[in-house]
Formats: structure tokens, sequence, C-alpha cells
């Protein structure tokens, strides 16, 4: 089956590199997007089900709504490229490819997931497939992610850290500690602002001067900077690879300010008070980036309505295998307690 | 006619070289004129006149060095008869006026001064350096440096980062000399944004270097605490052992002089009770240097507290190709069996001094220097007071949830059975540092403290 072939060849990492260079997507990539972004939504959905079950527990935030910012800059990645985000983390994971039985045993706090079941939802990582967390104290990750970047380029191995953070984070005052520094220093760090416009409960113009302007800040420490639709798929690739460009040419960091929207509460206990309903219906019908590319590939013949839904059944599978898997899974044993508190030279 | 004296131009400078005179015998000297350049410990500082007349004398020709401070220099002639009545040099850095009153005031300064080495006493050979070894006198600030050179030479993925570490050459001259062998990519001066710098150094150890952050003193480091204690400290466990931090954090810590509340406070309390960090804290050159060299190689975060008043000190240091001190374990820098006192950093110097005082006497005290805070080698402690029944712990830092409160619990609990006394502590007063003399004076631990804390567990 050709769609199912295209998916499997993006998780084995053999994408055709002159074919990213192109504007406009190739018929495999239109369906690739499709399935990964189709991937995380269905996995957070799946991951409110099991909050609401009490499988999951403490503190758990869904990537609902924004899958086309980290699908379409990790089409923009080669293979090991970085990545860095907050807490809203479990689609940046997808993405890079980590196994979502281990990030669903994670939630759950089973001895399968990728932290042991020690980190929890927020603190997840995988230095193979090169994500490198998962922080849970906003803005942290944004110097961490720089010096990701420092290190790639002390090594000048070509490599790019792409470092996430959305619009709450880019009030912290290291975020411009790390500005300055990744500016001077030029370090290939691609800074993602994920503009949901909310910081939790607080409306961006509420907490933030020039609240739709938030990568222009980048201006200031003479960073480029552009403010992509977020919820398009191919506009956030395109950015992408120009940033990336800029980037791996030594040029410096470069800042995408991605607008996008979140269709859930900050976080599970999130009562939603602080927007209405009707905004995020309308977002969700009019914008909604999976949708805009299930549209894409109608009307441009790539697959058939029929061939969408044989790759949603196979995207169900995986989330329902995961989820079993992690309310299968043991939790630790009483000795990982005491693991992992030191590495033993 | 009035004397130039030689100027203290930092806070725990106690002497200096003169490094060029800029004026000779005859010339004539406005106030303002540069007179002269001083090196201290820190940094090469031009010395203005502050009053007027023909330079009548050169009292310390230039090239001299380990002039005392407050040591005649030069002369000034009368311009006319309303000379006035005293001489000053002036730092024409922090434009500090250094007059003919003593320049540390601090009781600390004091007690340092008056000893040199490793302390008063007999002291156990270190078991682990080989017998016959050739010792050189070093400073602390040297045998530092040196360890970081070393460590830079053998991994090529060590690098110092920090405020003026390159071409300023160190805030204490601890990286002298370092850019111009590892060059700007190896030794990276940083803006003055130490949360921002700090992350970066902890990101560049997730991506596989080894760095060494230079914190200009501790106390900025709170600036920087969310990154040590939550990045740095507890990624592997969050991971699940993926993501180790080899990183060394290191700098001065604890009260230096006359520099007041938020530049005076010893932070090993703070970081010892992370699980995740390590923490050194050196009173001698050797275990600076022995310990800095471990900390470097360690594949976790390590705390190295190091002291502004003991850089200049000098002690005796193995000469051997790679000196490595174990992380983790105490030393007993004095053999006695009366009475036990723990100490670790400049704490060392008054447990020291009250060692040859005690025995002065007839107490014999046997001195532990912990060295390491962080995994704490209590058995060490334990072990010794099996044998003299009787402790007093001493640190310079806040007395309240402190060191010494957790080695007095470590010894409840570990030798109970054989104390005569309960544990007592000599600590910092539970004030924040105060500027004036006699207040800083009174603030800091001292010997005398610590003499009768020993008394005291020996009821005499």
């Amino acid at each position: 089956m050709v769609v199912k072939s295209a998916y499997m060849a993006r998780k084995a990492g053999t994408r055709d590199k002159s074919e990213l260079k192109n504007s406009g997507f190739t018929p495999e990539e239109e369906i690739q997007a499709y399935s990964d972004m189709l991937l995380i939504r269905r996995f957070e959905e799946k991951a409110g089900q099991l909050y609401g079950m009490g499988f999951i527990g403490g503190f758990c935030h869904l990537y609902i709504g924004q899958e086309a910012v980290v699908v379409g800059l990790q089409m923009a990645q080669e293979e090991g490229d970085q990545v860095i985000t907050s807490y809203r983390d479990h689609g940046h994971m997808l993405a890079s490819g980590m196994d979502p039985k281990g990030v669903m045993a994670e939630l759950t706090g089973r001895r399968g997931g990728y932290s042991k079941g020690k980190g929890g939802s927020m603190h997840m990582f995988s230095r193979e497939k090169q994500f490198f967390g998962g922080h849970g104290i906003v803005g942290a990750q944004v110097p961490l992610g720089a010096g990701l970047a420092f290190a790639d380029k002390y090594k000048n191995n070509g490599r790019v850290s792409f470092t996430y953070f959305g619009d709450g984070a880019a009030n912290q005052g290291q975020v411009y500690e790390t500005f300055n520094m990744a500016s001077i220093w030029k370090l290939p760090v691609v800074f993602v602002i994920e503009n949901n416009r909310y910081a939790m409960g607080t409306a961006a113009p509420r907490s933030t001067a020039m609240a739709d302007q938030l990568g222009a800040r980048g201006g200031a420490f003479g960073i480029p900077f552009e403010q992509v639709d977020g919820m398009d798929v191919h506009a956030v690739k395109e950015a992408g690879d120009r940033a990336v460009e800029h980037c791996r040419t030594g040029e410096g960091p470069y800042i995408l300010e991605m607008m996008t929207y979140r269709y859930r509460g900050h976080s599970m206990s999130d009562p939603a008070k602080y927007r209405a309903k009707e905004e995020v219906q309308k977002m969700r019908e009019e914008h909604d980036p999976i949708e805009q590319v299930k549209a894409r590939i109608i009307k441009g013949n790539i697959a058939s309505e029929d061939d969408l839904k044989k790759i949603d059944a196979e995207i169900r599978v995986i989330v329902t295998e995961a989820a079993e898997f992690a309310q299968g899974d043991p939790e630790p044993d009483v000795s990982e307690l005491w693991t992992d508190i030191y590495v033993t030279a | 006619m009035p004397n130039i004296l030689m100027p203290a131009l930092s806070p725990t400078m106690e002497e200096g070289k003169i490094a060029k005179w800029l004026k000779k015998v005859g010339d004539p000297v406005k106030s303002g004129d540069v007179i002269a350049e001083i090196e201290t410990d820190k940094a090469t500082m031009e010395v203005e006149a502050v009053d007027e007349g023909p330079l009548t004398a050169i009292l310390i020709p230039e090239g001299t060095e380990n002039v005392k401070v407050n040591t005649p220099i030069a002369v000034i002639g009368e311009a006319d008869a309303l000379s006035p009545p005293a001489l000053r040099a002036t730092s024409p850095v922090k434009g500090e006026e250094k007059s003919g009153a003593p320049p540390l005031s601090s009781p600390l300064a004091g007690e340092v001064a008056s000893r040199s080495g490793a302390g008063g006493g007999p002291t156990p050979t270190d078991p682990e350096i080989p017998a016959g070894t050739e010792m050189v006198s070093m400073t602390v600030r040297e045998a530092i440096r040196e360890a970081m050179v070393e460590e830079m030479r053998r991994d090529k993925d060590v690098f110092l980062m920090g405020e003026e570490v390159g071409q300023y050459q160190g805030a204490y001259k601890i990286s002298q000399g370092m850019l111009d062998e590892f060059g700007p990519e190896r030794v990276v001066d940083t803006p003055i944004t130490e949360h921002g710098f700090t992350g970066i150094a902890v990101g560049a150890a997730f991506g596989g270097l080894r760095p060494i952050v230079e914190f200009m003193t501790f106390n900025f480091a709170m600036q920087a605490m969310d990154h040590i204690i939550n990045s740095a400290a507890k990624t592997l466990y969050m991971s699940g052992g993926q993501m180790g931090c080899p990183i060394v954090f290191r700098g001065p810590n604890g009260a230096a002089a006359r520099v007041a509340a938020q530049h005076s406070q010893d932070y090993a309390a703070w970081y010892a009770q992370i699980p995740g960090l390590k923490v050194v804290m050196p009173y001698s050159a050797a275990d600076a240097k022995g310990l800095m060299k471990a900390a470097i190689r360690d594949p976790n975060p390590v705390i190295f507290l190091e002291n502004e008043i003991l850089y200049g000190k000098s002690f005796e240091v193995p000469k051997l190709d790679d000196w490595v001190v174990p992380i983790g374990k105490a030393r007993v820098a004095r053999a006695g069996k009366d009475v036990t006192i723990v100490a670790f950093g400049i704490g060392m110097t008054y447990a020291l001094a009250a060692a040859e005082k005690l025995a002065a006497e007839g107490i014999e005290a046997e001195v532990i220097d912990l060295r390491t805070i962080r995994p704490m080698d209590i058995a060490t402690v334990v072990e010794s007071v099996k044998k003299t029944n009787r402790c007093v712990a001493v640190e310079e830092g806040f007395p309240q949830f402190s060191v010494t409160s957790e080695i007095a619990a470590q010894v409840m609990t570990h030798a109970f059975d054989w104390l005569d006394a309960p544990v007592a502590r000599v600590a910092g007063k539970d004030v924040p540092m105060p500027y004036a003399a006699n207040l800083e004076k009174l603030a800091l631990p001292n010997a005398d403290e610590v003499v009768a804390a020993a008394k005291g567990v020996l009821y005499v």
C-alpha cells in the first residue's frame, strides 16, 4: 500500500533531501505530514482519555491543535539535529520518532517509559532520537537548547538545535539572555516560538507587550525572524528550511514565531473559563492543520478518502497498542528509587 | 615629608609587586598623576597621587615583589607650606581610598596572615601521595589553574566559561594565561548573565561537552540556581539515566573581607542538600588541584567552592604528572586523641589554629578536613570520634540547617554510644554579614571560639 509504505519510510528516516528543497510537498510528503499529525492527535486524545481514567497522574499538557508546527519542522530537519522543548512535549517526541509505547508508558509512570517512569509527562528524553526533553520550568529549555547548539558549534558537527518555547516563556528573562549570547556567538539554533495565544489562562495581550510580534523581539539582538502560519504545515516546513539553511551555513540563530492554537486547556485541570467556546470552534473549523492537509490530498487526488481511512485505522492501532502497553506494563521496580542519581564512572 | 604607602587595591590584598614607576626622582607630581603600576593578586593597577610636590625618593625599586600593604614606597617633598597632612594612593578602578589604616580589618585576614602552609602541627602523610614524591610550594590560585590547564590539555571537550575569564585574565586571576594557550573557543568570556550562561553550559554538557563554569563569586550563582538544581542535578534521574551532566561550577564562595552581606555567603549547605550534585570545598592547594582534576573528570555536576582569602596562600603540592584527589574522601590533617575537630575550606584555618592553641595547653585535637561536603566521608569522622569521644564541627556558613548540623546529626546516629559530650558547633553568626570591621569580626567564627568549644566538650 503506497500510503503505508510512505509512512513507514518516513519513520525509517529515508527522505529524499532534494525533494525537501521544493516549496510544495511531494505526494509522499503530504501523506507523511498527514500521518504524523494524525498520530499526534490520536495519541493526545488517548492520553486525555487515560488521564480521565486515572492512569495518568500529575500534569498532562496536550498538543492538540498545534501538530503542524512540530511536524513541519521535523520535515526540515536532518538526522542528528537536536530538539528540545517545554512540558507540552508529547508531539515533539512522536515527531522525533520516539516509540509511542515508550512515551505513553512514561505518562502512566511505568517501567517501560522513556524515563523508566521517573520523569512523567513533562520530563522525557531520548538521546538516541536526539530529543533532549521535556523541561518543566517555563523557559529553562531555551538556554539549554542554545547550549546544545554551543556544543554543535564547538564540535563543528554541522548540526542544528531546534529550541521550542511558548508565548508564555517568551516573557522569561533567560530567553533574552540566551538571544544575546546566541547572537554574539552565532550559535546554530532555531528558536521556535509556539505562540498559541494563551500563557496558561492569560491571553497574550494581557501579559505581553506587542503580543503578536514575539519574533520581532529577536530583532533587537540582530537575529532574523519571521512569523509563520503555524496551522499550515506547508508554511511551517518552508520557513523551517530557511531557518535551517541560515543556521547550518554558520550565520547564527534564527527565530520562527509560529502562530498556532491549542484546542484543549493548558493542562487537564484547566476549566478554560478564559476564552469562548466559539473561538475554539472557529479555529477548529477554519484552520485545523490536519483538515487542511486532508483537503489538499483529496483535491489533488494524492489519495482517496478510503486510503486516508486506512491510515487512520493504522494509527488507531498504534495508539491503542501504546495505551494497552502503558496500562499493562508494571510500575518501576522499587529499587529504581535509588538509581540514576549519579553517573558512576 | 609624606610617604606614599603601598596601597591595598582589593578587599583581600595583603601584598603586591611594584611593576613600574612612571615618575622618577625629581619629577613634579600633581594630584591625579599616575605615579606607578602595581600588580596585585588580581590585576595590574595604576596608582594615582593624591597630593602634590616633587618626588624626592623612591624607596622600593620597580620589579620588587611581595611588598606589604602600607609599606612606604616613595616620598613626596613639600610643594608649599599648605601641603596636606597625608598622602594617599587611590585605585583608579574602584576609586577606593586607602589611607594609613590597616588594609584588612577582617579578623579572618589576620588569622590567615599569621599562618602559612597547612597549619601548625604535625601533618599525617596523605595516603594518596607516593613516598619520596617531590613537593613544590604553590598557591591555591595556581593549583586550581594548573588543574584546569592540565585537564584541558588532556581532553578537548573541556572548556572554561564565565565572566572575565579570558581577556581580563580572570577576575581573581585564576584563569590567567589560559586564553593564550586555549583560545577564545575554549576560554569563553560571557556577558554578565548568570542565569543564561549557566543554562547554556548545562545544555552544552547535555550535548557532550565538559564545561567548567566560573562564577565570579558564588553569590551570583543564585541567579543561576534553577539551572544548577533543576537542569543539571535532576535531569539524570528524570531521564531514567540517559542525560548525564558532566559539569563543574566553580568560583569563590563565602566571606571575603569587608564586602558585606550580598557578597559574603557560604553556600556549602545549600548545594549539599541536593541529590544529584557533588559538593567539594578544598582548603589546601594540593587538595584544590587534585580535587579540581577529579571534579572535571567526574561525569556528574560538581559544585567546587573556593575561597578568595585562600587563593593567595601557599601550600606544598606533590609534583606528580597526574595528581588526582578522590571526591568524597576526608583527610586527617592533624592527629590527636582528645577531641575531634571537623572542618572544611577556610574553616580549616580556625580548626588548625585552635589545635595549636589547645596543644599548648596539653590538649591533643585531631583535625579532620572533610574536603568534600557531598558525598560526606562521615566514616572518617566517626572513626575519629570513636577514638576521642568528643567532636567539634566548624564552618563559616550560617548555623541553622548547616553542614555542621548535618555532621552533628550523623555523629549522633553513628557514634552515639561513643560520645562523652554533645557535638559542639562553631559557625558563622545567624546574621547577614555586616560591613563594619568590628561587626564583621564578630559575625565570623574564630580560633578562640573553636578552642572554647573544644574545652566545652572536654568539660575543662
